[in-house]
Order: C-alpha cells, then structure tokens, then sequence
C-alpha cells in the first residue's frame, strides 16, 4: 500500500529523518513507535506531505507521491488525522464532517448560480453519509454543536469522522490515544477494528504501547530518525535494543 | 417636499453603491479573511473602464467609445477581477500581510497613474460627461432619482442574492474552514490559494461594479475620488455593519454614509465659513467614534456572522 524508500528530512544541520525505509502492507493495522524526538512526527508530515522531504520516495499504490502537495493527497486516498485535533472550532460538528466530502460540485463558484438543484441533491446526500459516519462514531447528540464545545477525546473522533468522509484508504492517526480518557479511548479502539474489518489500512503513531499490541500486526521502531527495529508488537518490545532506545541508551 | 424625497432617493442610491463595494469586501475579508486594503484601486479600474467604454469621444483623453451602460459596468467587472488576479495570483500563497501591502502599493500606484497619464485618464481632471442611465428623465429630478435608485437597488438584490447562494453553499464552507485552519483544510484536501483566488477575485469584480456606478451615477471621475479614504469608507461600512454577514455588510454601508452625509450637514451648520475646511476632517472623527461605539456594544458588527455556513443543511 505504502512503500518509504530511503527517505530524508533534514532541518538545517540536523538529519530528523535519516534514510527512512519501510512498507505499510494494505489492510494492515502499522504501528510507528520510539522515544521522543526520534522523528516520528516529522516522518508522518512527510508522509502526510505538510513538509517535503530532502531526499527519498514515498510510493502509495505504486505512484510516487513525494512531490505531491498536502491538499492533494486525500484525493490519492492518503488521510491524516493531527497529534493535537484541529478542528473548525466555530463550524459545527456536522459541517467539519461534510466539508470533508471530495469532489463536491457546491466547491464551484459557478456550480453554485448555474445548477443549484445539482449542488443541493448531492449536499443532501453528503449530509445522509455525513450523519451516518457521526452515529457511527458516536458523536450524533453534538451534531449540531460548534467543534469548539468538543473535549478532547471527542475532537479525535471527529478528526476521524472527517476524514472518513472521504472514503481513504489509508488513515495515518497522529496519537490516537494522547489526551482521551480510557472510556473513550476504548470507542476509539473499536471503531478502529471495525474500519479496519472493512478493509481499511491505518499507520498510527503512538506512545501508549497497549494500544499499538492490542492493534497493530505490524510495528516499526524509530530512534535518531532511522528504524531501528521492525516486527510484530511481541518481537519488538521483547528486544533489547528497542528497550535500551527507550532507556535512553541511544543519544 | 420634491426636494426632500429626492434627496433621499440619492441618498440610497449611493449608500447601495457603497453597499455593494462592502459587499465585495466581505466576500474578501468576511468569508475568506483576505485584509485588501486596496479597495479604492479596484474601484477606480471599474470606474475608469467603465467610463471609457460609455463616455462620448473627446480630444483631450482616450477611451469614448460611447457605447451602453450595461457594457461598460460588465467590462468593468471583468476588468477589476483581471487586476485582482494578477495581483492575486502573485501574493496569495505568501502570508496574509503581504497581501495587505500589495494591495495597498497597487491602489496608491492606480492613483498615480490616473493623476498623471493625462492622455488615458484626463490627468487630474479625470473624466467628465460620463453617461447617467436614465438621462432623458433628467428634467424630472424626482422621476430621475428614482430610476436611478431602482437601477442601483435592483444590481445590489441581484449581488446580495448571488453572494447569499455563495457564500452559504460548501464553497463558502471551505473559505470558512481555511480561514480558521489552513493545514487542516488543506489536509482534507481543499486547496489553500484555489478557493482564496476566487473569493478575491469576485470581490474585486463586485467593487469594480461599484466603482463603474458611482462613476456613472456622479457623471465625472477623477484621481482623487480614489484616496485611501474611500477604502477606509468602505472598511468601516464592513466592519460596523458585522463582517462575515451580507446582510450587515449593506446595513453598514447605509449607516455609515447616514453618519457621514448627516455629519457632513451638520458640520456645514454649525461651523463658521473659516472653519468648515478644517471642519471636514471631523467627518472622520464622528465615523470613529461611531465605530468605536458599535463595537463596545456589539463586537462582531450589527450583524454578526451566522454559526452554520450552508444553507442546505438547516
């Protein structure tokens, strides 16, 4: 699904990403783990095309999408949700969820004097979706409500319901479990398996080491910016170097 | 009593001139967060075009073309959002206040040209016997107003309902979410400099509308109809009326040259004839202070702007 290719990012004289190399399988739950400051973040800005990388490729489904601007790469089916959740905080639930929607023919000046009718059949059927994906997320009691009333926990799900309006295929979750207390975090968790049983490909970076072996298959471990270890969540917080990485064995 | 009503008649006349540049203007700064602060600029490329394209042929200066009204208000339109372009185009991927100085350089240098090109604008003398739409009224003055107030009402309904369709629709819902967060709406895949060029395009064509109007309606331009006090006029006609609403945007600009006409009379009365040079300069002092006073009691304009942007979804 997701091929990194020896890529790098470096700001000023310091190499943040190194030679980065890995695969996100599709249908796979991917989990991208390491102590701070290994370059996490700033691997999955790369990836997410915020910033662009110095050197390297980053294929999805078989184009290479390094050049391709941020706005660009929903459309290629690549979402991003943020670390802390940027949401249209004046607009309300629904209308964060529903701006979301590709290709919507309302997004033309023109469309909007010329075929009204057009614009208001397909606005009324992205609201139905939009309604659904808000139930499914549980959040259908503040669907009316400014994004700014949200808490925390809430703000990641809407992130999520944004982004699903989109019909991705691959969902990079920047810290799902940060901030959300362990009731919500657990809705989180399941709507996460349920998307993924539908066939959905996520990478998630995360520091809650629980939720990265309760979900991923699939773990790669970051430290000064290279991976240092790639396995499955038993192999790889039972070596020693991954440990030692997070004992602050590595500088 | 003739007299009367057909001063009010010009008095809305011009303050829906004005209502449609505001209206450009928050089409700019209230759905899109775009600070031009070149307004008058735009509205003289439409006043000159316009003018240009309707005006009787003359020795002095270019342009006369004497052809219909209607033409040159379109090709005034056209030729104020081909500035906005350009402009646009060139500045708006760089931060917001680049834009503020660009268009601010481009007024002042519009000015400059018209004040000096003598040949294309008349120099400082500007351009007179513009065409007034119904000029074979013009021996009825109240028959007169009127239809030129109807004109002006009826292009402002038509903008105020386009502006209304648009900005309440999912284009006006990208302009707000950039607005608030351009990395998260660029992540959801709207394009930052896409939907802001258009929002500052049509804006600057419905204040080249505007500025094709006045000219019309005043039947003479020149450069100094166009200092940076009109844009300051039409920014506090903005602000005062609720930026971010249409509805505001036009009650504003209809209180605002209320406040400045009425003060203007005022000043005139109450001022000795060696002071009312001097006395003018107050008409910017009462607009502030009005400003200042609507904004203590309601911070976001008289009108504030709505919670939910498309329409289709109340």
């Amino acid at each position: 699904m997701l091929d990194l290719i020896g890529v790098s990012r470096s700001f000023g004289g310091a190499r943040a990403v190194d030679g980065v190399s890995l695969n996100v399988a599709g249908g796979a739950i991917t989990g991208l783990i390491g102590p701070n400051g290994a370059g996490k973040t700033t691997l999955f800005n790369l990836i997410a095309g915020s910033l662009p990388p110095s050197a390297g490729r980053i294929v999805l489904q078989g184009v290479d999408i390094a050049g391709t601007p941020a706005h660009r790469r929903l459309a290629a089916g690549l979402a991003r949700t943020f670390q802390i959740p940027r949401p249209f905080a004046a607009m309300t639930v629904l209308e964060n969820v529903l701006l979301a929607a590709q290709q919507q023919r309302g997004e033309t000046p023109f469309s909007n004097w010329l075929q009204p009718g057009a614009v208001a059949r397909q606005e009324r059927r992205n609201v139905d979706k939009a309604r659904e994906i808000i139930e499914f997320l549980a959040l259908t009691r503040l669907t009316a409500a400014p994004a700014a009333t949200l808490s925390g926990g809430q703000r990641k799900l809407l992130e999520l319901a944004r982004v699903l309006m989109a019909d991705p295929k691959l969902i990079l979750l920047d810290e799902p479990a940060a901030g959300v207390n362990p009731t919500l975090l657990e809705t989180i968790i399941d709507r996460i398996r349920d998307l993924h049983a539908r066939g959905l490909t996520f990478l998630i970076v995360e520091h809650n080491l629980d939720l990265i072996a309760r979900l991923c298959s699939q773990v790669h471990v970051m430290a000064a910016g290279r991976v240092l270890v790639s396995g499955t969540p038993e192999q790889v917080t039972a070596d020693p170097r991954v440990v030692e990485a997070y004992l602050g064995g590595v500088a | 009593m003739i007299g009367l009503a057909s001063y009010l008649c010009f008095f809305v006349t011009l303050a829906l001139i004005y209502g449609v540049a505001t209206l450009g203007l928050n089409l700019q700064w209230g759905s899109a967060g775009l600070f031009n602060v070149g307004v008058a600029g735009f509205a003289a490329v439409g006043a000159y075009v316009s003018a240009w394209i309707t005006a009787t042929p003359v020795d002095t200066h270019w342009g006369g073309f004497a052809l219909p009204i209607p033409l040159g208000w379109l090709a005034a339109m056209a030729a104020s959002a081909l500035a906005a372009f350009v402009v646009g185009a060139a500045t708006l991927r760089l931060r917001a206040d680049y834009l503020a100085i660009t268009t601010f350089g481009a007024a002042i240098s519009l000015e400059l040209v018209a004040l000096n090109a003598d040949r294309l604008t008349g120099g400082p003398f500007g351009i007179a016997f513009i065409p007034r739409p119904f000029a074979a009224l013009s021996d009825q003055p109240l028959a007169f107003s009127a239809a030129n107030m109807l004109l002006v009402a009826a292009v402002a309904g038509v903008v105020f309902v386009a502006l209304e369709r648009l900005t309440r629709s999912p284009w006006g819902r990208v302009l707000r979410a950039l607005r608030e967060d351009e990395a998260a709406a660029a992540s959801l895949g709207k394009s930052p400099a896409k939907f802001r060029l258009q929002a500052f395009v049509i804006g600057a064509a419905l204040i080249g509308l505007a500025g094709a109007m006045q000219a019309q309606f005043f039947g003479f331009i020149a450069p100094d109809n166009y200092l940076p006090v009109f844009t300051f006029q039409i920014w506090v006609m903005l602000v005062l009326g609720g930026s971010g609403n249409n509805k505001g945007a036009l009650l504003g600009a209809v209180v605002v040259w209320g406040v400045w006409t009425a003060s203007g009379s005022l000043f005139n009365l109450l001022l000795a004839p060696e002071w009312q040079a001097r006395g003018a300069a107050l008409r910017v002092v009462a607009i502030g202070v009005v400003l200042a006073s609507v904004l203590l009691w309601r911070p976001r304009g008289l009108i504030g702007e709505r919670a939910t942007v498309s329409r289709h979804v109340e």
